[in-house]
């Protein structure tokens, strides 16, 4: 077990050092910096300090090493277009997207489950059709589509909720909310729903293949035998048994969802890491692109450790991980 | 979604396994067509999924212009309404955009571009992940370690952002020149890079059942050579769930074309497909001009529904379990 | 979350948003596209940031609401000789932490805007003196006459040595700062509004200076400042009400704006002349199919190009109307004798003549190089181009891309990789010298800034010698007539194919008041807010 959980940590340390060469290795060749951060009319003879002096000079093994050396005390340098050390610019962002993305798991979790076993329960009602449609939608309409429908509908046609941003936050230390007041709670809603959709479409699916299958095994036969009343079978063994690898999809989703709210900011103009990664991608700030690649596969790869340690313990045939598009 | 449950969830009926080749014929005998012909709803998305297919082809023909050809459009032309609006013009039957592109066929042609890449980035992602996912299963190993990490490094990157670094790594290396034609096999590339795990994880799955059955120990007993096990017994085996995989991964691949698109990362105005149509129509929804964006996304939505509603026609008529 | 405790977090929350209901009667929230950068007034020389920072710093003249230049922390001023300028300072005016604004601080910032780092050293000559006569007089002292020196001092804002000193700010803030400074996340101006917190790319509030040397023209107690980079987005919430100005609003959405009961759309001119520009001077073209020579050497292909060109379309159709069509390389608000050019008539057909005397009776390919972020409806218009010339036979391969990539590729430090191309630009003297020098000067002179940003390489070695003489003729009237010699000298040599100014779009609430200059500086120290 020890040397499982030991060799699977020095696989992922391997994964993150192999993110690492290719991020870096990706960014530093994408566009110019230099003249993002000049104005048209800046001399020639500038534009060269410039560039000296942010290393873009250097042999590329050693911006490498440089980069890579700092990437590990958390140190992404200075971003080109705020500069401001760019773990800072993460920090005051992150807060927005982890509330993002959590809104958005917590909403797909629960009427996912809910869903899901509803249409495994009745399984012609007119209800489960509507429920099946909905998930047929979630995943044929493109994210970037769902922004714009809801925005146009309920912002610009009807005024009810806000189109962009975060509402008020409250500041609770370096952490700042969203939740706890109303026009930060209005400002989510869209969003997660945005961002949700698909993860709920997924979870439903799940839990209903899940819950199907379960049914049919012998146990549960065994406790309708028995004469346990159908709610006791439903929810008391079946549901449970089921969520198990609903939680383990949802967690290994999680790092997806962080990664897929960068079309759900930008629509939403949410101020999260996301939103931060595209405009650095227009802005060809280096920097923040290459950190928010390495945030992302750290999130990533932690999850699937512990995802991958956990599987030894609960379920071997858990062993598939999720990819999504957008 | 499907894509967890499918992996596991397929794995080849017994029956399946004990002559290989029939396969195909299998795959069109009378249950999965009784299954196809019971609903009505697959029924549809197969005549609709056709129906585009056959819009893309006959593009050029059914078109009133060519969008992609400057020369065709006319500034005096731009932003017509559609032909039943009051100001509607023929033969304008959507109406026109901007730069005076005929909305329809604008539509015709980008089907045709999103068709296109979803398809060769499919046979791409398909082709990669089969060979390395037999080769993964059938050594073992080491490659087969090498390949599930390549694997686990390339998940750790969702498709999207795999698309956009592909996208800019192209951009760098031909010096920020990229004609429209290299969009194209940029985007099939990142998209053939983005799919590729599910193949080579269920195919792999399946070889490693596979290869301790009796027959391919007696194949190897008489000196067969490996590729040829491979291909001839063990492949066959593994088609049913590859084109489960594969049809879901057409509607994903189409959408992952389509939000390059918008984002800015993928076909150009000058050549658009579903998706730069619908990033540049967005900009002129506010102004009532909702033609522009309103036609190409339903075209969108729709191509992928009635693509999903077969894949899941498909994963259920091969899994009878969930039926 | 049980039941029990989601009603309680809900019910928290709306008790908390109960109290923190702000009045925000006199707040005003303003969302631009791009972003509020650094808070160090030297680092980047780009309009936005100028006016973003112009709430909070002053500079010693100012532009009024027509451009003209006023006393602002300088009273007054006169130029005893050709090459001394004196300048007497404000009494009494105290920077926001209250230290008092005196010559050393001017004599300070002059030297720190020179300094290395800063993106603004242009703004005064490098072999200028400058020296503190007494605590409220000073004096420029330059090697050569320059009536024009404080053209562009609106912009170049003065700073609190004590201020700076204390603070390790001495230096200015590089563009490529490997560590933030004090003074790119804190500003220290005398202007009307002081900076109350400032998060790069999410938010800025401005609250206003009680102790403003002039009396404000505004009624507000606070500003907040996002930047939003969707246009959709940025339209959607205007016309809800979340924010109360906007810019630009897509010149497509204007209509929308006008026609919503809460909103409205000033609309301007401005002063910035968008221009198309062909490799005049590689012996061969970089992007082409014509081998071994240059087409653009020709004269009659460009003329041709020019003729192709229905300007008049692209206003209607492409600008929808919010364009002025341009025979100059600058805005006719910045040079008097504007009115003497005229545009040549659009005629495709002796365009076609043109070519086929210029020995390309079938046209020839050639690559555009076009940002599609940069300018109102950069891409579309062309992509208009594209579509004109090619009724002539000419097919151009179209690239537009982000600015990023464009300006890497098509300015000095690409090394000019254009053939054909699209650019706009407002000089920043708000004078012709500075397009003349700048964009349409020889840049065969390594040593020399002349032509730095002249894409085409055009050269006419008549017109740096107008441009130089234009410098130094301090006689508005003769030096009027040398610019508009030099125009000419450009017009018949069809060195560049000018098309329009494009318009200012402001999106602003109906129940806000606000000034619109046509430098496009949003200016909200004159705006005012109804409850």
């Amino acid at each position: 077990m020890l040397a499982f959980t030991l060799r699977r940590a020095i696989q992922a340390i391997g994964v993150m050092i192999a993110v690492g060469v290719i991020a870096f290795s990706m960014f530093r060749f994408a566009g110019d910096p230099v003249n993002q951060i000049v104005s048209l009319d800046t001399p020639a003879a500038e534009r060269e300090a410039v560039r000296k002096s942010l290393g873009l000079d250097d042999p590329v093994p050693v911006q490498f090493a440089r980069y890579f050396g700092n990437a590990v005390q958390f140190k992404f340098g200075v971003s080109y277009q705020f500069r401001q050390p760019v773990s800072n610019l993460l920090m005051e962002r992150m807060p927005a997207t982890l509330e993002l993305a959590a809104c958005a798991t917590v909403l797909a979790m629960v009427f996912g489950i809910l869903m899901g076993v509803y249409s495994a329960l009745r399984r012609d009602t007119i209800l489960t059709k509507f429920f099946q449609a909905v998930s047929l939608i979630g995943i044929s309409l493109p994210t970037f589509l769902i922004g714009i429908l809801l925005i146009y509908l309920f912002s610009v046609t009807l005024g009810w909720l806000p189109s962009f941003g975060r509402g008020d936050v409250v500041r609770i230390g370096w952490w700042t909310t969203g939740l706890l007041t109303l026009s930060g709670l209005k400002a989510l809603i869209m969003p997660s729903i945005t961002l949700g959709l698909f993860q709920m479409t997924l979870i439903m699916r799940l839990v209903r293949a899940e819950m199907l299958e379960v049914l049919r095994t012998d146990y549960i036969r065994f406790a309708r035998a028995r004469g346990l009343t159908t709610r006791a079978i439903h929810f008391g063994h079946a549901l449970k048994n089921t969520l198990v690898p609903v939680i383990t999809v949802a967690g290994l989703q999680f790092g997806s969802v962080i990664a897929f709210a960068i079309i759900t900011e930008t629509v939403f103009q949410w101020p999260g890491m996301g939103l931060l990664f595209v405009q650095a991608v227009q802005n060809v700030d280096i920097p923040i692109m290459a950190a928010y690649l390495l945030m992302v596969s750290l999130i990533f790869v932690t999850i699937n450790l512990v995802v991958d340690i956990l599987y030894t313990i609960v379920d071997p045939r858990l062993r598939s991980t999720i990819s999504r598009p957008a | 979604m499907s894509d967890a449950v499918v992996p596991h969830r397929l794995e080849p009926n017994a029956q399946a396994s004990r002559s290989g080749t029939g396969w195909l014929k299998r795959a069109l005998d009378s249950d999965i067509f009784y299954s196809f012909r019971r609903s009505r709803m697959t029924m549809v998305a197969a005549a609709v999924t056709i129906l585009f297919f056959l819009l893309a082809i006959f593009a050029s023909q059914l078109s009133v212009q060519n969008p992609f050809d400057p020369a065709q459009l006319q500034l005096m032309n731009s932003r017509i309404s559609p032909l039943w609006t009051a100001e509607g013009q023929s033969p304008f039957l959507l109406g026109t955009d901007e730069q005076g592109r005929d909305v329809f066929s604008a539509i015709l042609y980008g089907l045709r571009i999103s068709l296109v890449v979803g398809v060769l980035g499919v046979v791409l992602a398909g082709t990669l992940g089969i060979t390395l996912g037999l080769i993964a299963g059938y050594f073992g190993g080491t490659i087969d370690g090498l390949i599930l990490r390549i694997a686990d490094v390339q998940l750790t990157f969702p498709a999207i952002l795999i698309a956009l670094l592909v996208n800019g790594v192209a951009k760098s290396v031909f010096g920020n020149r990229l004609d429209a034609m290299s969009t194209l096999a940029v985007l099939v590339v990142a998209i053939g890079l983005s799919f590729w795990v599910q193949y080579a994880r269920t195919v792999r799955g399946s070889v490693m059942v596979e290869k301790n059955k009796d027959y391919v120990a007696a194949a190897q007993l008489i000196g067969l050579p490996a590729p040829k096990i491979i291909f001839r017994h063990v492949l066959p085996n593994t088609m049913g769930p590859i084109l489960v995989i594969a049809t879901i991964n057409l509607a994903l691949a189409i959408i992952t074309e389509a939000t390059l698109s918008f984002l800015g990362a993928g076909m150009p105005d000058t050549m658009p497909s579903l998706g730069t149509l619908i990033r540049i129509g967005n900009n002129y929804l506010f102004a009532g001009e909702w033609w522009i964006v309103a036609f190409p996304g339903i075209a969108l939505a729709g191509l992928i529904l009635s693509i999903n509603l077969l894949g899941d026609w498909l994963r259920d008529a091969l899994n009878p379990k969930l039926r | 979350m049980s039941v029990r405790q989601t009603l309680l977090a809900a019910a928290t929350a709306s008790i908390l948003a109960l109290a923190m209901a702000p009045a925000s009667a006199q707040t005003l929230r303003y969302a631009n596209q791009g972003d509020l950068k650094s808070l160090d007034p030297y680092t980047l020389n780009e309009t936005t940031t100028h006016a973003h920072l112009g709430h909070a710093y002053e500079g010693l003249i100012a532009r009024d609401k027509d451009l003209k230049i006023v006393p602002a922390l300088a009273e007054s001023w006169d130029i005893p000789e050709p090459t001394r300028w004196r300048f007497h300072l404000r009494k009494g005016v105290k920077f926001h932490n209250g230290n008092p604004f005196t010559a050393d601080d001017v004599v300070f910032s002059a030297e720190r805007v020179r300094a290395k780092g800063s993106n603004l050293p242009t703004r005064i000559p490098s072999d200028a003196k400058v020296v503190k006569v007494d605590d409220y007089t000073v004096d420029f002292i330059l090697t050569s006459p320059n009536p024009i020196l404080h053209s562009q001092w609106d912009t170049w804002y003065i700073m609190d040595k004590k201020w700076a000193e204390a603070n390790n700010s001495i230096a200015p803030t590089p563009v490529a700062a490997t560590s933030p400074s004090f003074a790119s996340l804190n500003a220290n101006g005398t202007g009307p509004f002081i900076i109350e917190s400032h998060q790069p790319g999410v938010k800025t509030v401005f609250k206003p200076n009680p102790n403003w040397w002039r009396e404000p023209e505004h009624n507000l107690k606070e500003i907040v400042f996002t930047p939003i980079g969707s246009a959709a987005t940025r339209v959607a919430a205007l016309l809800s009400g979340e924010v109360d100005v906007i810019e630009p609003v897509p010149i497509q959405d204007i209509t929308r704006v006008d026609s919503s009961p809460n909103a409205q759309v000033l609309k301007g001119p401005e002063l910035r002349t968008i221009f198309l520009g062909m490799d005049t001077l590689r012996d061969e073209l970089l992007y082409s199919n014509i081998k071994g020579k240059n087409p653009f050497k020709d004269v009659r292909v460009r003329e041709a190009f020019y003729k192709a060109i229905d300007v008049e379309l692209i206003k209607t159709r492409v600008m929808r109307g919010l364009s002025t069509p341009s025979a100059l390389m600058i805005a006719p608000q910045l040079f008097a004798l504007s009115k003497d050019f005229t545009r040549p008539k659009f005629d495709p057909d002796g365009a076609k003549k043109l070519l086929t005397e210029a020995g390309y009776p079938d046209g020839f390919e050639v690559t555009m190089d076009c940002p599609n972020d940069r300018y109102v409806n950069d891409a579309p218009i062309c992509q208009a181009v594209v579509s004109m010339l090619a009724r002539i036979g000419v097919k151009v391969d179209l690239l537009a891309q982000p600015k990023a990539q464009y300006f890497a590729k098509v300015l000095k430090a690409g090394g000019y990789q254009t053939s054909f191309f699209l650019l706009g630009w407002t000089p920043g003297t708000l004078d012709s010298h500075n397009v003349l020098h700048d964009v349409i000067g020889c840049r065969d002179d390594p040593k020399s800034s002349r032509g730095e940003n002249n894409l085409s390489g055009y050269c006419n070695k008549e017109i740096d010698a107008l441009t130089d003489k234009i410098l130094q003729e301090a006689d508005t009237t003769k030096r009027d007539q040398l610019i508009k010699s030099a125009y000419a000298i450009l017009d018949k040599d069809f060195g560049y194919i000018p098309l329009h100014q494009q318009a200012l779009a402001w999106g602003v609430s109906k129940k806000v008041k606000l000034t619109q200059r046509a430098d496009n500086q949003v200016l909200l120290y004159w705006a005012t807010k109804q409850d």
